[in-house]
């Protein structure tokens, strides 16, 4: 039974890695190899030229830019507010705590194309098409929900006697949260600010829509328009090294924060 | 903090209410009153009131019925492998992977990829000519002749829920892991000691246990699944021939191809009130019956 269950997860972890590193190798060809049929397992004449030609044919490196500056920055608004918002609920009466809880679920479940036109009219009134703040204040709130009711439960697993002592020393509540709830909470800020990050990196319905000139696009929306499906002669040695890039960022993030993204994924049910 | 006054509360509030506001409330009533608007070309884009005209067009309107059962399809056939692969992969990772962090970060990889990525990557395995798995299926005597994946529309459908699966069964995989790693080992010594077997300590401890982390893991994975955007979008283009096109891709069309405000603000209308429904059943099915469980 052990070796069985041995055996499942080894299986399942072929395959979560192995569509990843067919991609890696692929990106390694030559383009003569790379079409070959039937495939090379390993490439024969290993080279980076796909990797170069990425940065110096289209403006990938500013792709990679403008994702890294949106998805840091709607992080950093999205944890801010959502750790000023949390902290009275955590420490407020449950029955308010509860009404907002639930209603905060009910808008994260909401299919992202219910916001997507009315968010493109604000966003264009305000002259931000094509501008990284066009994606960041939604990206923020859209993660807001999620964030508040993470940071809400952790919030409240702080003993609140530190908070008494500190306020009997004549700190204000801002300055009481500031140094001492917000130290104690890093863990869960931490969770929030990394879910925050991919959700941003990945997101691709309102990148795609909002910006809409070459130099403005998101590194996703770029690799996603490399290629259609159908077409012939397509540099797919390229495209793969466009995965790879695209992806190497978050893969970095879950080798670091393995356990903060599983403790955000969960802590949803175990509340 | 408890005894400040109420005016001075509600100023930590500000920033997080104003980003709800104007990016989640305000837009999303503005799409539900828009559903009862015309708003097109026709009208030169001006909002001229039309009552239910627009959902009576959505009862006409047999792409709206296509597209449906294309995304209701997709939904239950991808939540279901999923969960069936995270339930499985839990339940084998639980008795030894506990510590083992480098196996759970190599399985929760796929979970943080981009979807429009993903559906970059599986197009090209996918691609009937240079793809890996007609190479794979044909070495290995499965296929005789190549499978033009993404041009029939059975298999393109297929092709899309094998790209969802690999990404989200880690999810899965996680919230029951976590569930899992909840239960105290008394209770399965217990039924050891009772004679009870692997299928009963399963039937009568895990399961009951899992109540609530199965209920969180199918809520989001059925409204995502319902919602599926970018992987479609990408990957099939909604083809071949419209086959494989989803509610959430059809409205995005009208809105941004059509530039049919009107009638894309009534399909997303009605996908939160297909979503509500669909909530409120799997409540009533997983979580009412195992009250007395939480």
């Amino acid at each position: 039974m052990r070796k069985f269950s041995k055996l499942v997860v080894l299986v399942f972890c072929a395959v979560a890695a192995g569509p990843f590193l067919w991609h890696l190798v692929s990106s390694l060809k030559d383009p003569a190899e790379v079409t070959q049929i039937p495939p090379t397992l390993l490439p024969t004449r290993p080279t980076v030229d796909n990797y170069l030609g990425l940065f110096r044919q289209r403006p990938f490196l500013t792709y990679c830019i403008n994702s890294f500056l949106i998805a840091s920055l709607s992080s950093v608004l999205c944890v801010v507010s959502a750790s000023l918002a949390a902290y009275p609920l955590a420490r407020g009466g449950g029955r308010m705590r509860a009404a907002v809880s639930s209603a905060l679920l009910g808008l994260a479940f909401f299919p992202p194309i219910v916001f997507l036109f009315p968010v493109y009219e604000l966003v264009r009134l305000l002259g931000l098409i094509n501008h990284p703040w066009g994606l960041i204040v939604p990206y923020a709130a859209m993660n807001l929900p999620l964030s508040i009711w993470l940071l809400t439960g952790y919030f409240r697993q702080i003993p609140i006697e530190l908070e008494e002592a500190a306020q009997m020393d004549g700190l204000s509540s801002l300055q009481t949260f500031s140094t001492i709830v917000l130290p104690l909470a890093a863990p869960a800020l931490a969770t929030a600010a990394v879910l925050a990050f991919v959700f941003a990196w990945n997101e691709y319905m309102l990148a795609l829509t909002f910006m809409n000139s070459e130099n403005a696009r998101t590194v996703t929306v770029a690799v996603a328009t490399l290629s259609g499906a159908f077409v012939y002669q397509i540099p797919w040695g390229r495209i793969a090294a466009g995965v790879i890039v695209s992806s190497l960022p978050l893969i970095v993030l879950a080798i670091f924060f393995q356990k903060k993204i599983v403790a955000g994924l969960t802590a949803g049910s175990i509340r | 903090m408890s005894n400040l006054p109420m005016l001075r509360k509600t100023l930590w509030f500000i920033p997080s209410a104003c980003l709800i506001g104007a990016v989640l409330i305000y837009p999303a009533l503005r799409t539900f009153a828009l559903s009862f608007y015309r708003t097109d070309l026709g009208t030169s884009f001006h909002a001229q009131f039309a009552g239910l005209g627009n959902f009576a067009r959505l009862a006409l309107d047999s792409r709206f019925a296509s597209t449906l059962a294309t995304t209701v399809l997709f939904t239950a056939t991808t939540v279901s492998i999923e969960f069936a692969a995270g339930l499985v992969l839990a339940l084998s990772a639980d008795t030894w992977v506990r510590g083992r962090s480098a196996v759970r970060t190599i399985l929760l990889i796929p979970w943080t990829l981009p979807t429009a990525v993903i559906a970059v990557l599986w197009a090209w395995i996918f691609n009937d000519q240079y793809g890996i798995l007609n190479s794979l299926l044909m070495r290995t005597g499965i296929l005789r002749s190549p499978i033009s994946w993404l041009g029939n529309s059975t298999a393109a459908f297929w092709a899309l829920v094998i790209a969802d699966a690999w990404k989200t069964t880690p999810f899965v995989f996680v919230v029951l892991l976590a569930g899992m790693q909840g239960i105290p080992d008394e209770l399965y010594e217990a039924m050891e000691i009772d004679g009870g077997g692997a299928w009963h300590k399963f039937r009568l401890i895990t399961w009951p246990f899992l109540a609530r982390f199965v209920f969180v893991a199918l809520i989001f994975r059925v409204i995502q699944a319902f919602s599926v955007f970018d992987l479609v979008y990408v990957m099939t283009g909604g083809g071949p021939g419209g086959t494989t096109e989803t509610l959430s891709v059809y409205a995005y069309q009208t809105m941004m191809r059509y530039l049919d405000f009107g009638y894309a603000a009534t399909l997303a209308t009605a996908m939160v009130l297909a979503l509500a429904l669909a909530a409120l059943a799997l409540y009533w099915l997983l979580l009412r019956r195992h009250e007395e469980v939480l």
